[in-house]
This record gives C-alpha cells, structure tokens and sequence, in this order.
C-alpha cells in the first residue's frame, strides 16, 4: 500500500491502481470520458485532470493515466481544475453539441455558456470504440486517420472492413452516439434541460424514501415528500 | 583496418597527421545543403578538373567540407594554409582563382567578403565579423573535416575522448563528469544531460538505448542536419561514450528523410567507424560493444517528441503518450532509454578531452557551454551561429547578424521555434541562457531565431505559428486538437477586423488549458507564441479590434492602397503592372486607384519609385 494526501485527507491506495481508480475508490466523482474500466486507458480527453504537487510547484496530470506514489498530493477540485475542464468541456460540446452525455456533464460542471460555433461533428475522438474493438472484441477492424484537426476514426483505407463482424460494441461504449441530445439545439448549445427536468434518482430507486428536501432534481415539491 | 587498442588508434593517428603537410595548399569548398544548392558541386568538379589540367593535383589538396555556417555568402571556398575567404563563388571564378591566388599567390578582391556596414573587404574567416565574435566549439570542426573520410577526423583529434572513456574511466566516472560540466539538453528542454544519463543507467532492465533526436522539426532551423552534415563523426563519438556511460549496445539515430545528405554522411560515418573497430563489438579492443541504426522519419514535427520519435521507431504512429513514468525507465519497447539532441551529443567528446571545469567556464550560471542558433529573417547576415552562452541579444543580432537590413528598425525576435516565443526591442540587452528565456516568456527550444523588423505584424505572427502548430498537432488530446483550431479562428477573425474584446479573455482562457491540461510538450508550449505576442504588443491586438487597423500594414482586409497626388510623377508604372486594373491616369498626370477593384496584392506599392503609392 502506498499512502498520499487526497484533498487534505490522508490516505492509502494498492500502487497497481492508477489515480483514477484510487480516487474513484474514495467515492470522489471525477468527469471522464476517455475512460473505461475494462480499457486500457488512452488519456487524451483530459477530463479527469487534477491537480498534484505542493505549494506552487504544482500541475495538473490525467489522473486515469497517472501512477500513485508515495506522499503524492493531490487536489481533485481545486479552482484551476475545474476551470480547465470547464474549458475543455466547451470545447468538446462545440464540437459535438448533439452528445447528451456531454449536455449532461455540462450540467453537472454548472458550464453555462459556449464561445464557440458548434462544429456538429459524431465523434470527439475519444478512442473507447477502438480499444473497445481491439481489446475485447479482438477485431482491430478501425484505428485513426489523418492528423491534428483532421484526425478521424476509420477503417483501413476507408472501405468495408473484413475484420468487422458488426458486432456493435463500438456504438454500445460511444459517448456521443449512445444517445442523442433531443433538446432545441439552441444557438447557445446548452439547455441543461434533461438534468433540470428529469428526476434523476427515480428510475434507480423506485418509491424509496428521499431526505434530500429539497432536491435540486426532482420534480417532486417538498411537500410532496412525507 | 580494425583497431583493437588505444594503442593502435594513436599510431594511426600520428601516421595520418604526419602524412599531411600543413603548408600544403588546401582549397576547401562548403559541401552544406545551402551551399549546394548554390552549385558548390559544380564548384568542386570545376576545382578538380583545372587542377587535373594545370597538373596541379598532387600540390594541391581539395576537400569538400561540412556547413561553415553563412550560407548566406555560399557558395564558400576557402584557400589553406593562408585562410582565404571566397564567397558566392561560381564555377566561372575557378580558373581565376587557381591562376591567381593558388600558382601566384594573389588575392582576388571581387571575390572577398565586403562588410556591409564598415565598407572594408575582409580576406581571412578571422576577419569577418560573423565569425569574430563567435565561440566556435562545434562548428568549427565542421570546416576542417570532409564529412566521408574518418582519418580527417582522427588527424583533429577525433575518438580521443572515446579511447581515454573506454581506457581509463568507470561508467560513474563519465557520467560525474558530464554533470559536473553543467551540459543541458540542446533539443529544447534544457534538462541536464548528466542526471537523465544517471536515469537510465540505474533504472532496471538488461537491454538500455541510446537515441539521437535529429528530427528537427522548426522551420528555419538547421542546426542539428549542419552538424550531422559536418561532422557525423562528433555525434557517433558522443554516443559512444553515453552508451558506455548507461551500459547500452544498441543505438537509434532518428533523422528526418528530408535531409538526404545527413543520412547519408551519417550513414558513412557509422560504415567507417565499423571498419575501423569503433562501432561493433569490442570497441578499440576494450570488451565494451555497441552499434547505431539510422532510422529515417516521415518529417512530422510532433515526431521530434520524445515519446512521439519511440512510438516512430517501433513503427507505430508518431503520437506522443503520457510521460508519467520516464522513458529513462520505460522507452523505447519499454526499455530504459536515453534520447538526447544531435547538439548535445556533439557537446560529449569535448567535455571529456578538455574537463568538465574548462566545460563550466564557459556561459552563465546555469547555462553552460555553448548554443548553435539559426538566425534568420529580417537580418542582413543569414546563417548558423554559435555563442557562448549568456552573449546578449543585441551582440547576437547586431554584431553578428550584421543588423536589420535596408534601414529599417528592429522590432522582436522569435526564439525556440513555433511554440517559442517573441522578444520585443525593449529586452534586447537580455543575456541568452535558458532560464532568462523562460522568464521573458520564450524559450531556448532547439535553437531557432526568427528576427522581425517593422513591417512585421504580431498577430499576424502568432497567427502564422499558431496555424502551423495546429496542422502538426497529432490530434490526440483534446486540448491540442481543439483548442489550437479555436484559437487559430480567433486570431484569423482579429486579423479581418472581427475580433471582440472578450477574444482576449477567450485567448487567454485557451492558452491556461493548453499549457496544462495538453498531453504533451507541443500542446504545453503551443501558446508560448500567442502569449508572448499578446504580452508585449498588446498594442497592436487591440488597433486591430477597435481601430480595425493594422500597424504594420501586413493584415489584407485592414489596409487600403491609395496615391498620393503630391509625390506621384504619372510615370505609369504602377497601371502597368496592376493586375486587376485598378489603377487609371494619363501619362505625366496624377493616377488614381479605385479601392472597389483594388485586390490588396501590394504590387503598386512595391513598384512606385516615388513613395506616392500609401498603405494605411
Ligand atoms: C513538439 C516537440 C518537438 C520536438 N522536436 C525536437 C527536435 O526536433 N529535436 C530535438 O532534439 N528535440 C525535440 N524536442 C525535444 C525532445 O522531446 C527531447 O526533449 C530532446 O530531444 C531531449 O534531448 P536533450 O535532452 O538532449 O535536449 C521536441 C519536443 C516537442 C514537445
Ligand atoms: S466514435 Fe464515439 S467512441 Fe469512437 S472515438 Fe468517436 S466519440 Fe469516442
Ligand atoms: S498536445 Fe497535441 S501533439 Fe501532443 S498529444 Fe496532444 S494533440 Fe498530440
Ligand atoms: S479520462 Fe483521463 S484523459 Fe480521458
């Protein structure tokens, strides 16, 4: 076991895990979206940056790629964390403003605006379908093409693979085309309306009782919660 | 010949230097790719042929050497034991050069170096104030060795640091040495060579590499290929000696492949130093073995990254990965691995055959040794340059460089490459080291200087490196991909007049999370431009977005053409050469431009002799 300071509190992690997992393991919500427990992970869309060091030599690592060392200090919500994935998230919604789950975790970041035109582009090249295609479904039937802003996932030479069995593992793990964003598409691109309006603890926990009063989520009115 | 032993190295040696005459007559010709392109192989086979029917040849020796660094004046020839300076020589002036100065011993005015700001000819390298202020360390080599033959560098002393590493002192030895030299990487970072020598020498594993990074990526940069071009053989020796040092047996020369000659001059260099039993195993008899590959890369800029350049070598996609654990422990094929700059390898032998303290004796505090720069642009001497380090700015630019030329004023200087930054006149008398650069908002990088004279526009600038870190972004990570394409568009818009201030809070959002949320360096540093742009000349970001105006005049949609009744004769040419026409008049009359047909191309401004074309 190796010991390090997980936002003020000390405590301990089996060094085999990365930092994701340690702080996962510790119930802190981190955002990620390259991420996948069953995937090697890739680190690219550095969602789940925190921040690690002392005093002013500090700097921000993605934790899902990052190993735990002895003493390490790490912040998982400081001010310049959220700030950068605040950014990030912009810039990922303006590229795929239809991804639900990326208008959802704009919400839960409280991200209220975006500054840039949208793109309306599939894919934010997160790379789970590949690994996914690769590592489980053992095909390597798509991998990337082109380079910077014209990077995009493909088939060899851009025809039909025969390495694909059209398993669909590939649509099952996408973050953006798992679900579509049903809203207006305001020009804005952000209307937090599913997570505004949708009880999100209702369909995970049926008629249980609440003693969140008032819940910011649901559409029950504290009266209506005995 | 296989040498087995210091021994036999020196013996060869003595035999080759006392085989050589140093009062033979030598003309040496610059084989460097500027001066090639020059024509210095016609040059050359010019020599040759009227030596041959003079029956000179036997009197005379020729060599074809490595770059001698001001390809501005190439292509170079230089008449030994004397030290004769010829530049942009042609085939044409051979035979005048044989007849005079070779059988008479006449010197040739019109061929000699005229300094443009004193006026005087200057007939010796010496004299010329290019090279008068230099310290030489590496390059000079380059003009007394021809690059394919060995002996030229076994007769300046070349492997005798190997021989004295492998004969006389411990792996530990070595590297106590070349950290107490103080030697920092030359491909960017600065970080002490010692200490990641010391890295990798103690991280576990039984097979280690040793990697030569000469991708060099930046354009205008052409160090690292003038070295390997020169002097192959100053690299091979360097990682030699750091393969001992680490315990490797296996060596990786990463050169891009659009330096053919490199390749090819290194790739001799390595055939010989096999033949002669520097290469292989049992080097110089000492049971240590070791052996370089030569691998040729694609030419992408991000593959100079050092993770990016193992991903490259083990034939996978050039994309950098994260670094968290060191390449020192898990590199290439995840062995230990120690990848160090062409220039820094060059630095080894040196420090070995002279001392670490005379090493330390040279540059400032923290910066030791010294630095190979390219300097180009708006500068009236063009060429490679080495200084000790710590030489200020201005001696840099002014003293070498010979100044801005036709006139005009200097106004910032681009250092480290496209994810450098910018320094504006006002810090020209800052001394070059690492750190100081750091704190001005640049950076050392490989050695790229870029200097900008009035007529140079900084958003324009920023947006011109931004636009090509952008293209080389691998497009891995987010936060290079995207945010380099944002702010790309933003400087494109404030270069149009589109700009709003809240853009600049946008840029500055941007670069925070480029510098630490990016995956690797090139993300980290790609807002150094933007940055340091934005931090001096402010100014000129916000006459572009409130004033619509572009100072320099260089942005096409802020600036309009128009003519001055006052200075214009009517002469014509500028109708003439207007390509859309926009320009009409009577001949010896005033002409007028109509700025609804006027493309912006700038060809009447540059055309009027009379200054009557305005830009504004
Ligand atoms: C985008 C990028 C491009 C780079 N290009 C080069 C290069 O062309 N040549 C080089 O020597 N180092 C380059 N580097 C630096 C290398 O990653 C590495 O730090 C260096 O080669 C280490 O050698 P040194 O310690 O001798 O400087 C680059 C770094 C980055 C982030
Ligand atoms: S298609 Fe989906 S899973 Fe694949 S890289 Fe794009 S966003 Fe990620
Ligand atoms: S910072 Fe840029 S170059 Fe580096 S990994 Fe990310 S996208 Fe690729
Ligand atoms: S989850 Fe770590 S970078 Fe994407």
């Amino acid at each position: 076991m190796v010991s390090f300071m997980l936002n003020g509190a000390q405590v301990q992690a089996d060094p085999k895990w990365n930092l994701l997992e340690a702080v996962q393991f510790y119930g802190i919500n981190i955002p990620t979206l390259c991420h996948d427990e069953g995937l090697t992970p890739y680190g690219v869309c550095r969602m789940c940056v925190v921040e690690v060091g002392d005093q002013n030599r500090t700097k921000l690592v993605a934790s899902c790629m990052h190993p735990i060392t002895e003493g390490l200090n790490v912040r998982t919500h400081s001010s310049r964390v959220i700030k950068t994935r605040k950014m990030i998230l912009e810039l990922l919604i303006a590229r795929c403003p239809s991804s639900k789950k990326l208008q959802d975790m704009a919400a839960m970041l409280e991200l209220k605006q975006v500054r840039f035109d949208p793109l309306n582009e599939d894919c934010i090249l997160c790379g789970l379908c590949v690994r996914m295609c690769e590592e489980q479904m053992v095909a390597k039937a798509i991998g990337y093409a082109g380079r910077g802003t014209d990077r995009y996932i493909t088939t060899p030479f851009d025809m039909t693979s025969d390495e694909c069995r059209k398993c669909g593992a590939c649509m099952y793990i996408c973050p953006v085309c798992e679900l579509r964003c049903q809203g207006p598409q305001a020009s804005t691109t952000l209307c937090s309306g599913c997570i505004n309006t949708e009880p999100v603890c209702a369909p995970d926990y049926g008629e249980a009782m609440c003693f969140m009063v008032p819940c910011l989520s649901c559409v029950k009115k504290p009266e209506d919660v005995k | 010949m296989k040498l087995s032993s210091e021994k036999e190295l020196e013996d060869l040696r003595n035999e080759i230097i006392s085989g050589r005459d140093p009062n033979k007559l030598c003309i040496a010709v610059c084989g460097g790719t500027g001066c090639h392109a020059g024509g210095c192989s016609n040059v050359a086979q010019e020599i040759r042929t009227e030596l041959d029917s003079k029956n000179l040849a036997d009197k005379v020796d020729i060599r074809i050497t490595g770059c001698h660094g001001f390809c501005e004046r190439g292509p170079i020839v230089i008449v030994y034991p004397e030290g004769i300076f010829y530049q942009k020589v042609i085939p044409r002036d051979i035979k005048e050069i044989i007849a005079s100065t070779i059988e008479n011993g006449k010197i040739i005015d019109r061929l000699l170096y005229h300094d443009p700001v004193s006026g005087e000819k200057k007939i010796r390298v010496e004299d010329i104030t290019f090279y008068q202020k230099q310290n030489r360390l590496i390059l000079e080599n380059n003009t007394r060795v021809d690059p394919a033959q060995i002996k030229d560098y076994l007769a300046i002393n070349g492997y005798s640091a190997l021989a004295k590493v492998l004969g006389k002192m411990t792996p530990e030895i070595v590297i106590d040495m070349v950290k107490s030299s103080g030697l920092r990487g030359r491909g960017g970072g600065g970080f002490p060579t010692g200490r990641k020598w010391e890295s990798t020498r103690i991280a576990e594993g039984d097979v280690k590499y040793v990697i030569c990074n000469a991708d060099e990526g930046d354009p205008g940069a052409f160090m690292d290929r003038s070295i390997l071009e020169g002097n192959p053989h100053s690299v091979l020796e360097g990682m030699i000696i750091g393969a001992y040092a680490i315990g490797s047996n296996e060596g990786h020369i990463y050169v891009r492949n659009e330096y053919p000659l490199a390749v090819s001059n290194i790739s001799t260099a390595i055939k010989q130093a096999r033949e002669f039993g520097i290469l292989g195993d049992d080097i110089l008899g000492s049971g240590f073995g070791f052996d370089v590959k030569v691998n040729r890369g694609g030419g992408a800029f991000v593959c100079g990254e050092s993770t990016a350049l193992m991903a490259s070598l083990e034939g996978k996609p050039g994309e950098p990965r994260a670094k968290y654990i060191h390449t020192s422990e898990k590199g290439l094929w995840d062995k230990p691995s120690n990848l160090n700059n062409v220039e820094t390898w060059a630095n080894v032998p040196m420090i070995i055959n002279k001392g670490s303290k005379w090493y330390s004796g040279i540059g400032t505090e923290s910066s030791k040794g010294t630095k190979v720069f390219s300097l180009v642009g708006k500068i009236n001497n063009t060429g490679l340059v080495e200084v000790s380090m710590g030489m200020t700015l201005r001696e840099i630019i002014f003293d070498i460089g010979g100044g801005i030329p036709g006139g005009k004023s200097f106004k910032a200087v681009q250092t480290g490459g496209p994810s450098g930054g910018c320094i504006p006149e006002s810090l020209i008398d800052m001394a070059v080291d690492y750190d100081r650069l750091m704190e001005a908002g640049s950076m050392m990088g490989s050695g790229g200087m870029i200097v900008m004279d009035e007529e140079t526009c900084m958003v324009d600038l920023a947006k011109y490196f931004t636009n090509f870190l952008q293209e080389e972004s691998c497009g891995k990570c987010v936060p290079c991909r995207e945010g380099l394409r944002r702010m790309g568009d933003i400087l494109k818009d404030i270069t149009e007049g589109k700009g709003s201030m809240e853009d600049i809070l946008l840029i500055e959002d941007l670069a925070g999370m480029l510098k630490d949320a990016s995956l690797c360096g090139l993300g980290m540093t790609a807002s150094n431009p933007v940055m340091s742009t934005l931090k001096y000349f402010k100014d000129e970001y916000l006459a572009h977005i409130i004033d619509h105006r572009c100072p320099a005049g260089v942005c096409r949609e802020l600036i309009t053409y128009g003519i001055d009744a006052d200075n214009c004769t009517g002469c014509g040419m500028c109708k003439k050469n207007c390509p859309p026409g926009a320009i009409s008049g009577e001949r010896k009359e005033t002409h007028v431009l109509d700025t609804g047909k006027c493309i912006k191309c700038g060809i009447c401004y540059d055309v009027c002799k009379f200054k009557a074309v305005r830009k504004e």
